[in-house]
């Protein structure tokens, strides 16, 4: 734990306003829908999808390494939460979304149209 | 030892008082709580992604779901409204996090006043999910279920959505809503919806002009079976994604099975498509605005506290970096529930 007390207040604002125009953007996105980005699939998602999802992330990093203050915190415990989280997750989506679309085929192939 | 803190226990590993990680025991299990919530929270993210895949070709768009607006009625406003609560949420994260600021710095009035700033906007917060949820429940358009559970929608001639109140017929019928007090001691059942099936199928007839519209996404798979589409009114050319529009013909065919009018959304049925969107819809957001609310309750004695001056007397304002930290995750949460559910 740095408590070095200093007021770090200019980045905070940063922050904000970094976090603020990702969101600006990703509200523009998902209004216009560029046509090159929203109907390119790729691994199985369309462009814009992943671009909503990555700068997810990215505004996720700064919330638990700036607001969050992941950054002062010894390496160990950093690890410990983050890893964790990041390895389940993977874990837990890749898991249920290759099952739905499994589900999604058999549905469609099926006269069972759908029963849950 | 007691509660004593210690500052250097380097070396003294064994000997208590030790802060493992270098975090307070209280900072320690607030990590804790966060992994393990996360983890709850991305079960039911990961969920909502597996019925979705689950239902690809069906799931209802959000872009025509949540396009309400204060003040506009009636207005197409797709996501301003939820961005304007992203911001606000964000928002009260940056007074949340310099109210921790200004505790490092035992500024005892900033942080009273960052705190109430953090409060305020957490209650503005809840109360637009509480209205997002008003709309969602009362609908808009109002739709048609089919006996295989399918939802229909109605369009006019251009493939503008059309209310069922524009064209309804209005038909001599005398079915009443069962309560306890007519009828029957033993049982009621749920309000009855505006129009009955006969009414909505009649006027359907006597507008020769509507069409139907149905939950499946019309693009490039699903256009090589999709039977009666209509043919000018899809986008054949597939440069944006829009739901099935059906040919006259084929539309009366469908209402035909009509055999219940879906008005708004409950945890049954709903009249934007698929019947899980409406169920992981409350449980996600409701779930959120729960975290928020409980945020806020604790926001609020803790600001208690410093006005107080609990913290003041401890010479440590950890207490509000602690909920600082929960206050962030409710934020964190947010900004995913935004992107899978509004964006994605």
């Amino acid at each position: 734990m740095s408590h070095e007390h200093v007021s770090n207040t200019k980045r905070i604002w940063n922050v904000f306003f970094l976090l603020s125009a990702v969101t600006i953007v990703e509200v523009i996105l998902g209004i216009i829908k560029p046509e090159a980005l929203h109907m390119t699939n790729f691994l199985g998602m369309n462009l814009l999808n992943w671009i909503f999802i990555l700068l997810t992330l990215y505004k996720a990093y700064y919330i638990v390494w700036a607001f969050m203050h992941m950054e002062g915190e010894t390496t160990a415990l950093r690890r410990s939460v983050v890893w964790t989280v990041i390895f389940l997750v993977i874990y837990l989506v890749f898991i249920l979304l290759v099952e739905g679309n499994y589900i999604y085929g058999v549905f469609k192939n099926s006269t069972i149209k759908w029963n849950f | 030892m007691g509660a004593t803190v210690t500052t250097n226990t380097v070396g003294k590993t064994w000997d208590g008082a030790n802060e493992p990680l270098g975090a307070s025991y209280g900072k320690l299990m607030m990590w804790f709580f966060i992994v393990s919530d996360a983890l709850t929270f991305s079960g039911f993210l990961a969920a909502y992604g597996f019925s979705r895949f689950k239902f690809i070709e069906t799931w209802p768009l959000a872009d025509e779901v949540f396009t309400h607006f204060p003040f506009a009625h009636g207005q197409n406003a797709p996501m301003y409204y939820v961005a304007l609560m992203t911001f606000i949420l964000i928002f009260s994260s940056v007074t949340m996090v310099l109210a921790v600021d200004a505790g490092h710095n035992m500024n005892k009035g900033k942080v009273a006043f960052y705190m109430f700033l953090t409060i305020i906007g957490g209650l503005i917060f809840v109360g637009s999910q509480a209205w997002e949820w008003k709309n969602f429940i009362k609908g808009e358009y109002g739709a048609i279920e089919t006996k295989g559970g399918s939802i229909l929608q109605f369009v006019n001639a251009k493939g503008e959505r059309v209310k069922l109140e524009e064209f309804a017929a209005t038909l001599q019928e005398d079915r009443v809503q069962r309560t306890r007090g007519n009828a029957l001691w033993f049982g009621s059942e749920p309000a009855l919806p505006t129009y009955s099936v006969a009414e909505v199928q009649a006027g359907f007839k006597s507008n020769p002009d509507l069409l139907i519209r149905t939950e499946v996404i019309f693009d490039k798979e699903t256009a090589k079976t999709a039977v009666g589409a209509h043919p000018t009114l899809n986008d054949r050319e597939f440069h944006t994604k829009h739901k099935t529009i059906l040919t006259r013909a084929e539309s009366e065919k469908m209402l035909a099975n009509a055999v219940l009018v879906v008005e708004g959304a409950n945890l049954e049925r709903n009249e934007y498509g698929s019947k899980l969107f409406a169920d992981f819809f409350f449980f996600i957001t409701g779930f959120h605005g729960f975290h928020v609310f409980s945020g806020v309750i604790i926001n609020i004695i803790i600001f208690l506290n410093v006005l107080l001056g609990t913290y003041e007397k401890r010479r440590s304002y950890e207490m509000v970096e602690k909920v600082g930290l929960y206050w962030h995750f409710v934020d964190l949460v947010w900004v995913f529930v935004f992107t899978f559910f509004y964006l994605v």
